[in-house]
């Protein structure tokens, strides 16, 4: 079981805002003593996220949280939007799918670089990304 | 709606004059003479206004008055008032303004109608004096902002035929342009025919990131140069490899230092070190 500890929540509106988060999502890693490499890895995941977030949800919140199941310490983080939606979702998953000009690595790539990814989304209700980088993950 | 108590305290504006300075200096958020002149200024106008407005705050002897308050509140703010004394500076002209009211009227109900009317407009002027310190300062920002853009993207020319430019910081689309726009005119300026780009300031690589690299560097092509991007860390590395960003097209370095190395052999450069002859 994934228990919460320590949780934050950000609004993001604009291009500004992500900076913040990152450094944020950073933080949160340096404190459960994550390596560059994970970090590195989870700072990825997040800022492509938030550039989802902000390109294609038109903003949202995002929350982070340093969870634990027990055994390891991870950081969590969740992007939750009120856009319009995916429409496939397999068919974004998929690596080059894009319907921005984009490289359409986003999804796929974010996915494998972490260590639990999950997406909902509903069509005219938004969609919401759950990311866990564990420390030793 | 004329309120004829208002409208007469243009009469005695210079008793109110005299209170508006004595709560000020009170009150510590005033720095004298400049101040006196502003004041002065600005009650006149205020005064004519409520004695002409018909109390309509929206008429035009307001704007003149509104226009006027702008100003005393940026030239306070750089006097370094902060945006509350600026506040109290209208509130103490209120204080003042009632004070003189009671003086003028005995009775309560027409006191208290005039009051209250004072009371929203300099209320009013108060929030407006928020705004423009506000707004003053998100000039501050946005200046500053533009500057950092500036100044981040130096375009160093390292040897002849060879230019690198630092990227520290965020690579989002606007400072990509900059970057872009940059890097060609000086190649165009120094006739460079090798441009090396370096990422070791950038914290992460996205898909994002990677897509404005690849887009500069076939900017860079077309004008008839090579570009090489430099300074890939390991977790760097790692993670552009996760994300499945192909950059095999691209020459890419670990530092500066290799790019450098490299750019020497494309030229067939070499460095050696001189040999010391006794």
């Amino acid at each position: 079981m994934t228990t919460a500890a320590d949780k934050e929540e950000l609004f993001i509106a604009k291009e500004q805002d992500v900076v913040p988060l990152r450094n944020l999502v950073k933080e949160y890693g340096v404190k459960i003593g994550m390596g560059i490499l994970n970090q590195t890895k989870l700072i990825t995941a997040t800022s492509e996220l938030v550039r989802n977030l902000l390109k294609y949800g038109g903003g949202g919140r995002v929350i982070i949280e340093s969870v634990t199941n027990g055994r390891d310490f991870g950081v969590r983080v969740v992007f939750i939007d009120k856009g319009p939606g995916i429409k496939d979702i397999n068919l974004a998953m998929q690596d080059g799918y894009s319907t921005g000009k984009s490289l359409g690595l986003g999804l796929p790539g974010t996915k494998r670089l972490v260590n639990e990814f999950d997406i909902q989304t509903e069509l005219g209700n938004g969609t919401t990304v759950t990311i866990i980088k564990w420390k030793n993950g | 709606m004329q309120n004829s108590l208002l409208a007469s305290l243009k009469e005695h504006q210079n008793k109110l004059l005299a209170e508006w300075s004595k709560l000020l200096q009170a009150s510590g958020s005033t720095d004298g003479s400049t101040e006196e002149e502003e004041s002065k200024e600005f009650a006149s106008l205020l005064l004519d206004a409520l004695k002409h407005s018909n109390g309509n705050a929206d008429s035009d002897e307001f704007e003149n008055v509104y226009d006027l308050l702008v100003g005393i509140s940026s030239s306070r703010g750089r006097r370094g008032f902060s945006p509350r004394e600026n506040a109290q500076y209208l509130i103490a002209f209120k204080e003042a303004a009632s004070k003189i009211l009671s003086e003028m009227e005995s009775d309560p109900s027409k006191l208290y109608s005039a009051n209250l009317e004072l009371s929203k407009l300099l209320d009013n002027m108060a929030i407006l004096t928020f705004e423009s310190y506000m707004k003053g300062r998100e000039e501050v920002i946005s200046r500053q902002i533009d500057e950092i853009s500036e100044i981040s993207t130096p375009v160093i020319r390292v040897w002849d035929g060879i230019v690198a430019l630092p990227i520290i910081g965020t690579l989002d689309s606007s400072r990509t342009q900059v970057v872009m726009e940059n890097l060609l005119q000086q190649i165009v300026d120094t006739g460079s025919s090798i441009a090396i780009l370096d990422i070791s300031g950038v914290p992460a690589v996205d898909s994002l990131v990677a897509q404005h690299l690849i887009k500069t560097v076939s900017a860079t092509r077309l004008m008839g140069a090579e570009c090489i991007i430099s300074g890939i860390r390991p977790e760097i590395a790692q993670t552009v490899v996760h994300l499945g960003i192909d950059l095999t097209g691209i020459i890419t370095k670990a530092s500066l230092a290799s790019a450098l190395q490299t750019a020497f052999d494309m030229l067939q450069l070499t460095v050696v070190k001189r040999k010391i002859t006794n």
